[in-house]
């Protein structure tokens, strides 16, 4: 299941439901539980699928009533045709997948526009465990060194270099602390970064 | 799986039959002017007739899906894992249909059945059915039942064909089907196979070219290579080494020809069972069934151009061992139905068993199940 998926209490949900016009179709990479897409499709009247590998994630999508593909998105989204979804979104997983410059290709090859949200680790209470000395830990972060599923943790300075890297155009950002939007300073400021993009 | 879910059941069960005196023409142009199918039902059929699933069978079994018969006990449905009260398909909430197919041998229809027109049994005579007619007559049995869309239609491997086919033939009359270890289409390695077993049969000296109920012989030596043959292909690579590995039957090698690993007296064990109570004319036909299925075919080979009328919602579930139909086939399915804008759920369950481990019980994959069917239920409720 996905980290940190505490149903939709969670603040990159609202933010992401915002920006997905209504009727919209959508497709969810790591999707969990299929919180999020029940969300859209209630918020939104959103259609479309997520895509789990974990079985149990795979099982709460069905009691959620969510259409879901069971699949690994680090062999790509080859059942998925060019451009048919209009988001394609990537919600608290990008840091987990090994090979995030083919995940956010095929993304744009799948949907018009992308949504990605992670974990800022640029954000001053991460910076100052680090300076402590200690790998960090809190509620967007919530694991040890040892047992997290995050290997490629980055900053919202990195991920912006990426997109310009990766020709990604970005269309809008949300900074999120404890669910209130950030916009002084937000890499230090930031706990969670909200973008969406779309081909340059 | 919880034992207190798996020992419910729906007790005793009677088939029933249905005549039809409307001729059938089939997809090889053969017409059967009358016939008869043989059908159980468990459950209730709600007030407005919104709960019915239909159960289709797979290449061995036929109507007896659930439950026990009063005067054989121990003769328990082929899916009784799966239907029965409170079980993944619960007959508390659903009215469930199982039936034998046409040209089956457990009653309905078929070779060893008298042919009206010269009052002998049709053997050799009776025509080559697919999977398509077969969904036809299904859908004659729902008229002569009053139901005009089924909640779900469901089955595994040859079964999921039909459950397929149901959304292609009768779009309005299915809300969902569940494809369970199914494939698009047979392989040439699955045709290769199915071509084995015919082989057995057909060259049984007892066959007599189909008539063998006349000569009062049964082709049971082929009939069981035949079985023997197909049972390899439904289990894992793994579970045979699990279950058997090089096990001697004797503990040293006899260096005679008689059965001497375990492996050997196993299929010889299921190969006599099947062929004491199948009928071969019945079994070759049914792997012609299994050959010709290829809903893409019509359509230069596009799955999804074929599938396009569906508008029912699917379950597909494959099982990651099975290498006789693999999961990369139901993948095929998936594809197809996602490029039509299908609602579609996949899952992949990784169960040991190969081919048959849709018949057996794993708690995933009858959790999943259970979970789609509270779905249908609260559609169904709604």
């Amino acid at each position: 299941m996905k980290p940190n998926g505490n149903g939709m209490q969670r603040p990159d949900y609202a933010a992401i439901a915002e920006w997905v016009r209504p009727g919209s179709r959508v497709l969810d990479l790591g999707c969990g539980d299929g919180t999020l897409l029940r969300y859209l499709w209630r918020e939104r009247n959103a259609s479309g699928y997520g895509v789990e590998i974990d079985e149990a994630g795979v099982l709460a999508c069905v009691r959620n009533g969510v259409n879901v593909i069971q699949s690994d998105l680090e062999s790509g989204l080859s059942d998925f045709e060019n451009r048919a979804f209009d988001y394609v979104i990537l919600s608290q997983t990008l840091q987990a997948v090994r090979h995030s410059e083919r995940i956010v290709r095929e993304m744009l090859r799948v949907g018009r526009e992308g949504i990605v949200t992670f974990p800022n680790f640029g954000y001053w209470k991460n910076r100052f465990q680090v300076a402590l000395g200690k790998m960090p830990v809190s509620d967007n972060l919530p694991f040890q060194w040892y047992d997290t599923p995050n290997i490629h943790l980055c900053t919202i300075t990195d991920f912006e270099d990426f997109c310009r890297a990766q020709e990604m155009r970005i269309l809008e950002r949300k900074v999120i602390t404890n669910g209130s939007a950030v916009s002084f300073l937000p890499n230090l400021r930031g706990a969670l970064a909200v973008y969406r993009f779309q081909r340059a | 799986m919880d034992s207190s879910i798996t020992s419910k059941t729906v007790g005793v069960v009677a088939p029933q039959r249905a005549k039809f005196s409307e001729p059938v023409r089939l997809k090889c142009g053969a017409v059967i002017d009358q016939y008869e199918l043989v059908y159980e039902t468990y459950g209730r059929l709600n007030a407005d007739r919104s709960n019915a699933v239909l159960v289709c069978h797979a290449l061995n079994a036929a109507h007896h899906v659930a439950g026990r018969y009063a005067d054989d006990p121990g003769d328990v449905g082929w899916w009784d894992n799966m239907i029965g009260p409170g079980k993944p398909v619960d007959t508390d909430r659903f009215f469930v249909i199982g039936m034998n197919n046409l040209g089956g041998c457990h009653g309905s229809t078929g070779p060893q059945s008298i042919n009206p027109r010269t009052g002998k049994p049709w053997g050799a005579d009776f025509p080559l059915v697919t999977v398509e007619d077969w969904v036809a007559t299904q859908a004659r049995l729902a008229d002569h039942l009053g139901i005009k869309r089924f909640a779900a239609v469901m089955g595994g491997s040859l079964g999921a064909m039909q459950a397929l086919q149901w959304t292609v033939s009768y779009p309005d009359r299915v809300g969902h089907a569940l494809v369970i270890a199914c494939t698009p289409n047979l392989s040439a390695q699955n045709i290769a196979f199915n071509e084995v077993a015919r082989q057995a049969i057909i060259t049984d000296p007892d066959f007599h070219g189909g008539h063998y109920y006349e000569h009062g012989t049964r082709p049971t030596r082929g009939l069981r290579v035949a079985r023997m043959v197909g049972h390899i292909t439904y289990l894992s690579d793994d579970v045979m080494a699990d279950k058997f590995g090089r096990q001697l039957k004797h503990g040293r090698l006899q260096y005679t020809f008689e059965p001497e690993f375990e492996i050997e007296s196993y299929l010889g064990y299921q190969g006599t069972k099947f062929s004491d109570y199948f009928d071969a004319n019945t079994y070759l036909r049914i792997t012609k069934v299994l050959d010709y299925f290829d809903p893409g075919f019509e359509h230069g080979g596009d799955l999804a151009k074929a599938l396009a009328p569906a508008r029912a919602a699917y379950l597909v579930i494959s099982f990651a061992t099975d290498w006789r139909f693999s999961s990369e086939r139901s993948r095929e399915i998936v594809r197809a139905l996602l490029h039509n804008r299908r609602e579609v759920t996949y899952a992949d369950i990784d169960a040991p068993h190969g081919h048959d481990a849709f018949l057996l019980d794993d708690a995933r994959y009858h959790g999943l199940v259970a979970a789609y069917f509270d779905r249908i239920h609260a559609e169904t409720t709604a």
